[in-house]
């Protein structure tokens, strides 16, 4: 029997403690409270070692999974946090935000059993344990290269491409056009996802090994391309982010109390919200919130408007749950804080009282017809279907479009027919000589490890072509 | 940090002048353009147009009034103090040509931002006719600017304490009917500009407007400045703030700008408690 017990034990996943649901729909602390050592080691434990491990190909910038997780097996998490940044330098960001279930998890041979490896807490707890203990990347000491490169956006991108050119010697400025760094990390993801400490720790050990930050410095306005190069930076890495919302292009959409995802979770996060009347920067304190999309970027702000307040947040979807974008672990933390899905519905047009403030919306019914360009079940509208909810806050979190700022500006740099920069996709280099680009303004909305795996890349073909120019 | 080299308080101190040390904003900066100022770590990022700059003196000079929250705690800041965050130069500058005669209409503080553009029109072989106004003698701003700059110039207040008893566009018609007019700028409270559109519309002569909605990032990221011009959305940041005021809807705008009106009051009253204690 005691056999017995123990073969159960281990196939279990250990599951990482979170707050509970009702308590912490009403407050911004972190959801999911972290492993204790004891937990990671459990779950450690129940690693295969596989010989040709799957998950490191499921992982963007190549993590040496197995070994880490070994390490944390053997108790020594100080080398397993070594470990991983051989290849991320932002774990403690990764393990929080990752998509890994379409990633490393997703190609753990235990997912056939449907109890993959937590890769992810995994990562998250090595990081925090560093995080906690103070333990810091060694910077071996490298001869400077005598060789400048400006980072454009201080988002995971450009984050990456810094530290890893950094550690080949060479210098480089990051320019910010918000009045702090991190990007997305501090403007789009809310606290009780990722705590701003943490990406203020990582932004601050760059700087410790010697990275400037400019904030403040819109690059294409407050400083062109061309003049980063007359000032003297022989390369220059685009990673600025996507950042145009994309509206519905329905009636009333103008309506107070109507707003983009974008400009909701920027006064929610970066401006801080949440401690209004401390901070000065207010937000529509909604009491029946409709957030139109279902990415992170929806759940995002549904489970931020329940945190300010609200009776009902509902995510309106025009197709079902299967095609739902978000992480399944942020549908789900959603629908445990009590926010309600209105599936295969789309707005049609919004409702507002006299005073112009946005008080419903008409919505219609859909179905889903024949497989779209995406490969997703089209919806489509059913004919009579019209009905109304009401809402006193709309956040409309449905993607968005490249940004023009920059790229109207830098004169020869070829963008696609959507306003994306053409980058080559091994090496992110632009069809200007010197400028490399990476992360969402290249390839539209994606992840924050991804927009990483670019900001590798980028660094590797950087550093090339300044060892071989010089 | 951005420091204030000079502060001068105007229209009886409900407005003030704050110019302001930005090297990299100041090299940059056109007439029509503008930055975001943050005061402290838990400011309002407060989009503002700039009244002038100065590329030698690394400076950027902003004229605004003093209406809530963030520009009472600008107005606490002296000479010496400093901005935590500057930000720009931001949106599209003033196109500058020359096209025959232009009516550069200002009302309260929006006679700050008109100026250099009145002044950059003229530099470029416009005749200037400008016409300024504003509630009372008392918050009448850069009449003597104004006027350095304008062929003519025509003053208004609401009481008639000085100038024209009544309102800009009182001039404004008169204006259109005895001359040639090319251009129209206006330039103030938002009512004012809606009026101006009005007027100058059944004479067709080209009226451009200059939009302060509310935003967060100025870059156009956040989408909050958005403004129906011609039934499409545009974004004040980075397609204005100047637009084709025949084009605008100002009635939409104006019920935007009134948004966070209540949070406002709350965000006031917040701050005075705090100053109390």
């Amino acid at each position: 029997m005691a056999g017995n017990e123990a073969v159960t034990e281990k196939k279990t996943r250990v599951a990482m403690p979170e707050q509970e649901p009702d308590y912490r729909r009403r407050n911004f602390e972190e959801v999911p409270l972290g492993y204790t050592p004891e937990m990671a080691v459990k779950e450690a434990s129940r690693c295969l070692q596989c010989k040709s491990p799957s998950c490191v190909e499921g992982c963007p910038v190549e993590i040496d999974i197995p070994a880490f997780i070994q390490l944390i097996k053997e108790e020594k998490f100080d080398e397993a946090i070594k470990k991983i940044w051989e290849k991320n330098r932002l774990p403690a960001v990764c393990g929080r935000v990752c998509p890994q279930e379409n990633q490393c998890e997703g190609r753990c041979v235990l997912m056939k059993k449907g109890r993959p490896i937590a890769i992810g807490n995994l990562e998250r707890f090595a990081a925090d344990f560093a995080r906690e203990k103070g333990i810091e990347e060694a910077s071996p000491r490298l001869v400077p290269t005598g060789k400048k490169v400006a980072i454009v956006g201080s988002g995971p991108a450009g984050l990456t491409a810094a530290a890893d050119l950094m550690a080949k010697g060479h210098q480089v400025t990051i320019f910010e056009a918000l009045h702090k760094p991190g990007g997305v990390l501090v403007y789009g993801i809310p606290e009780f996802r990722l705590p701003k400490d943490i990406v203020a720790d990582e932004v601050e050990s760059l700087e410790r090994q010697g990275a400037e930050i400019e904030c403040n410095t819109v690059v294409g306005r407050t400083v062109t391309i061309n003049e980063l190069f007359e000032e003297g930076y022989d390369a220059v890495f685009i990673g600025v982010g996507a950042g145009l919302p994309k509206f519905m292009n329905i009636p009333g959409e103008n309506l107070v109390g109507i707003m983009s995802a974008n400009e909701y979770l920027t006064r929610a996060n970066l401006m801080k919200v949440y401690l209004f009347p401390e901070y000065d920067t207010p937000i529509p304190k909604g009491k029946n919130v409709a957030v139109l999309g279902a990415g992170n970027v929806a759940m995002d702000s549904g489970r931020t408007a329940m945190r300010l307040g609200a009776d009902t947040v509902r995510i309106v979807y025009r197709r079902s749950r299967e095609e739902m974008p978000a992480r399944a672990a942020e549908i789900h933390h959603a629908e445990e804080e009590g926010i309600e899905f209105l599936l295969l519905t789309n707005p049609i047009r919004f409702l507002g009282d006299d005073r112009g403030r946005v008080v419903g919306m008409e919505c219609i019914k859909m179905e889903l017809g024949e497989p779209d360009a995406s490969g997703r079940r089209r919806p489509v509208a059913i004919e009579g279907s019209e009905f109304e909810i009401s809402c006193d806050l709309v956040i409309i979190a449905v993607g968005t479009d490249a940004n023009p700022l920059l790229t109207r500006s830098t004169e020869g740099l070829k963008l696609n027919k959507w306003g994306y920069i053409e980058a080559d996709p091994d090496t992110g280099k632009t069809s200007i000589e010197g400028v490399w680009a990476g992360g969402d303004i290249v390839t539209g909305s994606a992840t924050v490890i991804q927009a990483m795996g670019a900001g590798r890349r980028a660094a590797r073909s950087i550093h090339e072509y300044l060892t071989h120019n010089s | 940090m951005f420091e204030i080299v000079k502060r001068k308080e105007m229209a009886n101190g409900t407005v003030i002048l704050n110019e302001i040390k930005a090297p990299l904003i100041a090299q940059k900066a056109k007439p029509g353009q503008f930055v975001i100022l943050k005061a402290d770590e838990r400011g309002e990022r407060i989009p503002l147009t700039m009244a002038d700059s100065d590329p030698e003196r690394g400076t950027i000079t902003v004229i605004y009034k003093v209406v809530g929250r963030s520009t009472e705690l600008f107005k606490g800041l002296e000479v010496g103090d400093s901005y935590q965050d500057a930000i720009g130069p931001l949106g599209q500058p003033t196109h500058l040509e020359k096209v025959g005669t232009v009516v550069c209409v200002g009302g309260g503080t929006g006679i700050a931002v008109l100026h250099p553009i009145a002044q950059g029109l003229k530099r470029v072989g416009n005749r200037v006719v400008g016409i300024i106004g504003a509630r009372t003698e008392g918050l009448l701003i850069l009449e003597e600017e104004m006027r350095a700059v304008s062929n003519e110039l025509f003053v208004c207040t609401d009481d008639g304490s000085r100038g024209h008893h009544g309102f800009v566009t009182d001039i404004l018609k008169r204006v259109l009917e005895e001359e040639n007019v090319d251009l129209v700028v206006a330039i103030g409270p938002v009512p004012m500009m809606k009026f101006v559109t009005e007027i100058t519309k059944p004479y067709k002569v080209k009226t451009l407007v200059s939009l302060n909605p509310i935003m967060i990032d100025g870059t156009g990221m956040c989408g909050g400045c958005r403004v129906s011009v011609d039934g499409v959305n545009k974004f004040a940041c980075v397609d204005g703030p100047e637009f084709d005021g025949h084009k605008v809807d100002f009635d939409q705008l104006m019920q935007r700008l009134r948004a966070y009106q209540s949070e406002e009051k709350t965000s006031s009253k917040a701050h005075r408690c705090r100053l109390d204690q």
